[in-house]
């Protein structure tokens, strides 16, 4: 399924790289650890997550993850943003919870 | 909105790059007191559909094809181009940028602008659509193969140079406690490996490991050295820092052991996973560490072309 497919039916906000979203997502991760999501995400994975600083940019860029979708509608900061725009990584915001994202998520066919 | 900006290298272009860059600077032109008949003879030879008027150099007025097909229809071949052809003219001028044009040819749709000169109003060129793609497609291909050549040059920088034992080495300086641009050098250690030739599979690994070395650093030390040793057939990444040292390395390497302070935890740094990555993605790894002195932190990835 296409990135931008995902946006319209979650309706997620995008707010950065919005060039970037014809792109296959083949999987996707939840996590809050950076650590974590270093370890075990796989290229071409969603990152939901509620980490909104700038190195998720840097761990997205780094695992080849096509973009981070941000829980409870946080507030994501400029200079993330503006890394995220620079290296390309779509970074959406959703107003729902991990845990009812990923379980949208899931019922679209991502997982 | 997204589809706006699909295409920004364009968009960057047609803001880069002026209206005189790509116009056509010979321009046929008419006088206006041709006739329609001779006007024929122009746009058949030329392979033109529409050109300037110009009197004494200036600008007065455009014709085409289409006032030409006007004038066959009612009979009028003889009548003077003066009489036919449209006095308001919409022009560029030569110093604008791209951009200014694609939007008059969204606007008004007509196939040419004249393009004339912001001082003098004197006619220095004519820019179709054609032109425009002409010309972008052309700094696009300039700028591919300057990209090209800088890939080529990095990739084979191995079989280029020519010694017994060639080691290329990067240092990234890290600061401490900087969470911002935590990150980057491993980024860009990424980048510059890719750049190289090392295989994507490979460049990810040191990568992995120069991430969680630098975190390493920022979040524990008062700042240090990430260094990457590349030779044909191993990457050497290294993390030195002056202190504060790790108490029991035994005891740092179980996942989850973490001494990091609550808020680092909050920002997702500090999980007890760091040095359990780099073991999992180097072929060899090394920490000698002396409390109050330091830590130096070695991995080795092993460069294996066939994965």
């Amino acid at each position: 399924m296409k990135l931008k497919e995902i946006i319209k039916e979650l309706n997620l906000k995008v707010l950065s790289a919005t060039g970037n979203l014809d792109v296959e997502v083949n999987g996707g991760y939840v996590s809050d650890l950076m650590s974590d999501v270093m370890a075990n995400s796989k290229k071409g994975d969603i990152w939901v997550t509620l980490q909104t600083h700038q190195n998720t940019v840097a761990v997205a860029v780094l695992k080849e993850l096509v973009g981070i979708i941000v829980i409870g509608g946080r507030i994501v900061e400029e200079g993330t943003l503006k890394k995220a725009e620079k290296e390309n990584v779509p970074i959406m915001v959703t107003e729902l919870s991990a845990f009812e994202i990923v379980g949208r998520l899931y019922r679209s066919g991502i997982g | 909105m997204t589809e706006d900006k699909k295409y920004t290298k364009i968009q960057e272009l047609t803001y880069e790059l002026r209206v005189e860059d790509v116009m056509i600077k010979k321009v046929i032109t008419v006088s206006p007191k041709e006739t329609i008949y001779s006007l024929r003879e122009v746009l058949r030879k030329n392979r033109i559909s529409g050109t300037p008027v110009v009197e004494k150099g200036k600008l007065i007025g455009l014709i085409s094809i289409e006032d030409f097909i006007k004038c066959l229809a009612e009979g009028e071949m003889y009548a003077i181009v003066a009489e036919k052809m449209i006095n308001k003219v919409k022009v560029l001028f030569a110093d604008e940028p791209l951009v200014h044009a694609v939007e008059k040819f969204d606007k008004y749709g007509f196939g040419r602008f004249p393009v004339i000169n912001r001082g003098d109003g004197k006619l220095v060129g004519i820019i179709t659509k054609g032109d425009i793609i002409k010309g972008i497609l052309n700094k696009l291909v300039i700028d591919y193969h300057e990209e090209e050549i800088r890939r080529y040059r990095a990739s084979h920088i191995f079989e280029d140079i020519v010694s017994d034992r060639t080691t290329l080495s990067f240092q990234y300086d890290i600061k401490s406690n900087d969470f911002d641009n935590a990150g980057e050098s491993a980024t860009k250690l990424k980048k510059t490996l890719r750049r190289l030739g090392i295989p994507p599979d490979i460049a990810r690994r040191a990568a992995i490991t120069a991430y969680e070395a630098e975190m390493n650093i920022v979040v524990f030390t008062d700042g240090g050295k990430l260094r990457a040793s590349v030779r044909p057939d191993q990457i050497l990444v290294e993390a030195v820092d002056s202190g504060p040292g790790i108490y029991d390395i035994n005891q740092a390497m179980q996942p989850g052991f973490s001494t990091a302070p609550e808020w680092v935890r909050e920002l997702g740094f500090g999980a007890g996973m760091g040095l359990l990555n780099i073991k999992n993605c180097a072929d060899k790894m090394d920490i000698k560490s002396k409390i109050g002195k330091g830590t130096h932190l070695k991995a080795i990835i092993e460069i294996n072309y066939e994965t």
